[in-house]
């Protein structure tokens, strides 16, 4: 009965969200301001009933209640609570479903700040929103209904995949989708100018908060995700180019482009027309993702739902959201294009080379990630494109863009050169060659030829990024919330830059079989096979090694790497250990038992890979720095001059139509 | 050509290609049983009717035979029960019954109520000898040669159709002349 109440508040989820599309773009399109009071309110009910029916879904997972097929597919009774809490998003469903609550709450979120926008732009934005939020909806319930049950009921589940029972999945998929999903807020407010065919910038303006968060949960989505990759899967990789982890980068990379186009335009009405485009393909790349990911089209270990007669729906509903965008852009970009010049080393045409290459790298991505599909399609026969392509055609338009970050980090707008910058950048750039070359010969032998190179634009990036803020603490002037943002997310690159540059050339990798008290040597770290034991979980059963580490006969760590065979799936799953620290991480997983006690092992060193993930992290900490700052000096700034009638000004004009 | 249509055209070239992808996604996702054309894993198992005689795969040596995993507890074996029934009616192909993840207690009185379509059946308690015949989930049914080699897996529940489109063409092909 509950769970028939899910299905029925999903099915008046969907009445309000088609309700918040017809008067949100009718009602300003026929001029019919009352109808406007509607959206909102359509907004909030739709919140309201996803929420019901996700909790409806949890409770059904927690009470076990295997009547409900997606509960017994993904659940077991011996299966712990939190897992089963988190099993909720473990396969297609469910994912939906939490890709539902998340848009509906970007929705309330645009709802709660649609004050500071013109009614009728923000009724269309809301309307864009109600479309996507409708589709979704509709796919759900007509294809993927979590709430489907299971006549007659079977006495306990099927279990969760048991590489989900993991912490970081609690995690991994809500942050994702929040950055996913958030660039659908973005896509609405470029429809909704688009729609307005608006000759002004002031929508850029509107843009820019909503495309850094959507951009700093994505950031943190990935490497969480990757973190996961990294010691879940067991054997030590955190990237794998796999065509899941391609959806996810991509919109990202065109996210980053869009932040930067963002600010051209909004600060000097340039590049219109193509910051709209990138706002559109960001969020059409999210929805080909979950397109690619759904419909079983590409065969990748994260896609565990493959039915095409979903593909077709959800190309349906691309064409609709997509192609309308586009057909949309067609149409009044021309109109709304910009026609103002800019000298050739000025901040623009940085930003402009930064878009080009951004957006060149996403393409790599997006032509290794469909190559396969292409291939097939020709009839080419199968085609598998791995890190062999992407790590160095990834290179091409990377590398010139982050060698490039610090000087457009200090290039001034509209006027050529870089001023007074020049000198402190020499230096800068300086200092970081002579650290890199230090580096990369001093305390990380064997370099490769892009060692000190990587290392030198990582150093100079963090160096560049620091400039400004102390300069200006020096000259006790105040740290603007966006100036503070983008130094803190370039430093975060920096950070990442470096971190993959040692990862990529210091790692030391070795399979090898171990007898107990048998050792292997990685560098300066001695691995010694102790033996093990057999375990038993909750839910599984195995057997747990143990690998003590030395470096120079002085103890470092003990690892108990384990491999686990979970009862219900009879799956065997590997869980690697790992020493982490802050300048390297040493990792030990099981392989097979070779008899005779003992155990083929998979040793690892890596340098510096968490910089990787802590670089992402600062990144998403800058974004949100720049966002969260700046709205409260806004804030402070109206306060300050309210008497003066100024904060009138801060609405825009009202709407046109 | 107006540049700003570029984009949508690029997208509908994007379009085609997908469609084309989803179009031939059906032949990818069936997968083929890695056993086929292989011989049939070993097995041991105690046998739910006599505890003195094992099953064991010599059950399946010198006939066609059935291999056919199911549990009480599966909603489906339910489902197929009957025509698991009528097959061994039809009296061409014994069928070897493994009872996956189940009680002895519960499996004798389904058969008791259901009837018994089955000429032995195992008990495979911990599910061992399911991982070794890679069974992804009840029922499964393999096709076994006299020679002892899998010739055919039919994933889900058995149906008549299924038994005479893609059953009984095998094992007449070979099997009618000798028979």
């Amino acid at each position: 009965m509950v769970v028939e109440l899910g299905h029925y508040a999903l099915i008046l989820a969907l009445m309000l969200a088609a309700a918040q599309a017809f008067f949100g773009l009718l009602g300003p399109a026929l001029q019919r301001p009352r109808w406007l009071a509607a959206v909102p309110s359509a907004a909030c009910g739709q919140f309201v009933f996803i929420a019901l029916a996700t909790a409806v879904l949890v409770h059904a997972f927690v009470s076990n209640d295997f009547s409900v097929k997606y509960v017994a597919d993904n659940s077991n009774s011996a299966l712990p609570l939190f897992y089963r809490v988190t099993a909720l998003w473990g396969a297609h469903e469910g994912s939906m479903l939490l890709w539902i609550l998340v848009l509906s709450l970007w929705t309330l979120a645009l709802v709660a700040n649609a004050q500071h926008l013109p009614p009728f732009f923000a009724a269309r934005a809301l309307g864009v929103l109600g479309v996507i939020s409708c589709c979704f909806l509709l796919f759900t319930l007509l294809t993927s209904n979590p709430f489907a049950r299971l006549i007659p009921a079977v006495a306990d589940g099927h279990d969760l995949n048991p590489v989900l029972q993991d912490p970081a999945f609690a995690v991994h998929p809500p942050i994702l989708y929040m950055g996913y999903v958030g660039f659908s807020v973005s896509f609405a407010l470029a429809c909704a100018a688009m729609i307005e065919g608006r000759r002004d910038q002031l929508w850029a303006h509107w843009m820019r908060p909503w495309t850094v968060m959507a951009w700093a949960f994505l950031a943190c989505g990935i490497a969480l995700g990757s973190w996961w990759a990294y010691y879940e899967l067991g054997w030590g990789g955190f990237w794998f180019w796999d065509p899941v982890e391609n959806a996810s980068f991509m919109p990202w990379l065109i996210g980053t482009a869009l932040i930067h186009s963002l600010a051209v335009t909004d600060k000097r009405g340039l590049f219109k027309s193509w910051t709209l485009l990138l706002a559109v393909t960001a969020f059409s790349l999210s929805l080909l993702g979950t397109f690619l990911v759904r419909s079983g089209v590409l065969v990748s270990v994260h896609s565990f739902a493959a039915d095409p007669s979903r593909g077709i729906f959800i190309l349906g509903l691309l064409v609709l959201m997509i192609g309308g965008a586009l057909g949309l852009y067609a149409w009044r970009a021309p109109v709304m294009k910009s026609a103002a010049g800019f000298d050739f080393i000025s901040r623009e045409s940085f930003l402009l080379f930064n878009n080009i290459l951004l957006t060149i790298a996403a393409a790599v991505v997006f032509g290794g990630t469909l190559a396969p599909l292409i291939a097939d399609s020709l009839g080419l026969g199968t085609l598998s494109v791995g890190p062999p392509y992407f790590n160095p055609s990834f290179l091409v338009p990377i590398l010139p863009m982050l060698s490039l970050v610090a000087l457009g980090m200090h290039a001034r707008w509209r006027r050529g050169g870089l001023g007074e910058a020049r000198r402190p950048l020499l230096v800068t750039l300086a200092v970081s060659l002579l650290l890199a070359l230090a580096l990369s010969l001093g305390v990380y032998a064997h370099p490769l030829t892009l060692t000190p190179i990587g290392a030198t634009v990582g150093l100079w990036i963090i160096l560049a990024a620091l400039l400004d803020p102390i300069d200006r603490l020096r000259r006790g002037l105040r740290l603007p919330a966006s100036v503070a943002g983008m130094s803190i997310a370039h430093i975060g690159l920096g950070v990442f830059v470096l971190g993959i540059t040692f990862v990529q050339s210091n790692t030391i990798e070795r399979d090898i079989a171990l007898k107990p008290g048998e050792a292997a040597q990685l560098g300066a770290y001695q691995f010694r096979y102790d033996g093990g034991q057999d375990i038993m979980g909750p839910n599984y059963e195995g057997f747990r090694g143990q690998v003590s580490i030395t470096r120079n006969g002085a103890p470092v760590s003990v690892l108990y790497p384990e491999k686990r065979r979970y009862w219900v799936q009879g799956t065997v799953q590997t869980t690697a250990a790992i020493a982490a620290g802050f300048n390297r991480d040493l990792l030990a997983a099981l392989g097979e038992d070779v008899g005779a006690g003992a155990w083929s092992l998979r040793l690892q060193y890596r340098p510096l890979i968490r910089f990787v993930w802590i670089g992402a992290l600062i990144m998403a900490i800058g974004g949100v720095t720049a966002v969260i700052g700046r709205r409260r000096e806004q804030s402070l700034a109206a306060r300050a001059a309210l008497p003066l009638g100024a904060a009138g000004q801060l609405r825009g004009e009202g709407g046109t139509p | 050509m107006n540049r700003f249509l570029l984009p949508l055209a690029a997208f509908v070239l994007l379009l085609a290609v997908l469609l084309v992808g989803l179009k031939r996604a059906p032949e990818k996702s069936i997968l083929p049983s890695p056993l086929i054309g292989k011989a049939a894993p070993h097995f041991t198992l105690p046998n739910l009717f006599d505890t003195t005689q094992p099953v064991t795969t010599a059950a399946l040596q010198g006939h066609w035979s059935l291999v056919n995993v199911w549990g009480t507890w599966c909603v489906e074996c339910r489902a197929e029960h009957e025509v698991l029934l009528q097959i061994k009616q039809q009296a061409r192909v014994p069928i070897v019954g493994i009872d996956w993840k189940d009680k002895d207690e519960d499996a004798l009185s389904w058969l008791a109520q259901l009837g018994n379509p089955y000429e032995r059946v195992g008990t495979d308690r911990d599910g061992r000898v399911a991982i070794d015949w890679g069974v992804y989930g009840a029922p499964e049914t393999f096709l076994i040669s006299p020679a002892g080699t899998v010739v055919y897996k039919h994933i889900g529940a058995m149906t008549l159709e299924v038994w005479q489109r893609e059953f009984l063409p095998r094992v007449g092909a070979s099997a009618s002349p000798g028979a």
